[in-house]
């Protein structure tokens, strides 16, 4: 049990890292990258926005779609249960937490339509995950969010104090750039499975 | 609204290349990336988004003047997000094999950029004909960069074109990375400095992050300024 949790744990952040091997989220990692302050406080609030998204479809679909045989209506209530969400975690954190507000709380509008947040969701049903494997999951999948943002954050540092080809400024470097470190990523490919014993 | 300066053409033809949603304007990066190992994954993604933008622009347009304007995003997106339940029975019901290779990424079509960005900044303005031909343009122009996405890194890298094999591995070695996921990185990067090129041959901006078409636009460039302070 244990290790079935661990090894999902590691699976996320790891071997399926969400950007990097599955390319959700691509948007905000490209966009809010360029310093690492910034990409550490939007990593948290996609972290904060996966878990409680989990916390809520999972009960409703297995409680309420899948009681009622209503499965195919998942996208339409799992996309507006989310953006519901986040307006709700905005207004609690304004009102309950100001300082942490003041951290995230520009970043979680942003969240509301990511495709990363509606995918851990989504992939957690249809992979059968229970709410525990979910849970984790959804951490993990967010901590993997934080590790790509958080090295990208460096690389890119590095980028701008580098001599780059003028066609290649801007937007098409920091996709090459991505494409290295998304290499240096399937490098664990295997690892987890291998380390668990699994298949 | 009958009072535009672009011909029903021009809405029509801007998508393919001029304003090409994912060269140009850089939108649905998501799954741009990750269908596009195949050219044919990228011809059912192209169709299946083409099919939800002209329906959901059509239905927005209908509804502009009924639908406030500060609930109109998740407005917007519970219209979107019915055409692709739609799409999504009909691609389980008629394409299986389809719908297991796009998995995930067919209801993640609901999020993807490029159908809440027209919506927003062109069928909640227009009639219900030119947010039409706007979402068709537009759509082809999606399946048009998928397509030469997609072929590029299945003949590089599996030395196959729509599943006919002509290079097996005895001609010459199929770079597998480029169908891996660095690959796709890698080959939208070349593309989008292609791109950049010749839209600098006619004096245009280069293609950035603005996001000018996008509806989070401001959000995200009010982070984008905050972390540069």
């Amino acid at each position: 049990m244990i290790i079935n949790l661990v090894s999902i744990f590691l699976a996320a952040i790891l071997t399926n890292n969400y950007v990097l091997q599955k390319f959700l989220g691509i948007c905000p990692f490209l966009g809010v990258s360029k310093k690492i302050d910034t990409a550490v406080s939007m990593s948290l609030a996609v972290i904060i926005v996966m878990t409680v998204a989990t916390l809520v479809t999972w009960p409703i679909q297995v409680l309420i779609l899948d009681r009622f045989g209503i499965g195919y209506l998942q996208t339409i209530v799992f996309i507006l249960i989310i953006a519901a969400l986040v307006q709700f975690i905005e207004a609690f954190m304004k009102k309950n937490m100001p300082p942490l507000y003041q951290a995230l709380g520009i970043y979680l509008p942003l969240i509301t339509t990511n495709c990363a947040v509606l995918g851990v969701t989504t992939l957690n049903i249809d992979n059968g995950y229970n709410f525990a494997e979910s849970i984790v999951n959804a951490i993990g999948s967010g901590v993997g969010y934080l590790v790509a943002m958080v090295l990208f954050a460096g690389v890119r540092g590095r980028l701008e104090s580098s001599d780059i080809p003028k066609s290649l400024r801007g937007l098409p470097i920091t996709l090459i750039a991505a494409s290295l470190v998304a290499c240096s990523f399937l490098g664990f490919g295997g690892m987890i499975d291998g380390i668990f014993g699994l298949k | 609204m009958a009072k535009k300066q672009r011909s029903i053409g021009d809405v029509f033809f801007s998508g393919w290349i001029k304003e090409n949603p994912v060269f140009r304007l850089v939108l649905g990066t998501c799954p741009t990336l990750a269908v596009s190992t195949q050219a044919f994954n990228g011809l059912g993604m192209g169709a299946a988004a083409t099919f939800v933008l002209v329906g959901s622009n059509l239905v927005i347009s209908l509804l502009r003047k009924f639908i406030p304007d500060n609930v109109r995003i998740p407005a917007f997106i519970t219209v979107i997000a019915g055409f692709v339940t739609i799409v999504e029975m009909i691609v389980q019901a008629f394409a299986p094999a389809l719908d297991s290779a796009l998995g995930i990424y067919l209801p993640l079509i609901v999020v993807n950029c490029i159908i809440l960005g027209r919506a927003e900044s062109f069928a909640s303005k227009n009639g219900p004909i030119a947010s039409m031909v706007d979402g068709l343009g537009m759509g082809i122009g999606f399946l048009i960069a998928l397509l030469v996405m997609g072929s590029i890194r299945e003949i590089l890298g599996n030395g196959s074109w729509m599943g006919m094999v002509f290079n097996n591995g005895t001609v010459i070695q199929p770079m597998l990375i480029l169908i891996l996921p660095p690959g796709g990185f890698f080959v939208f990067g070349c593309l989008i400095a292609l791109f950049n090129r010749l839209a600098e041959g006619k004096g245009k901006e280069p293609a950035t992050l603005e996001c000018c078409n996008c509806p989070q636009a401001d959000i995200c460039r009010k982070t984008m300024e905050g972390g540069n302070e």
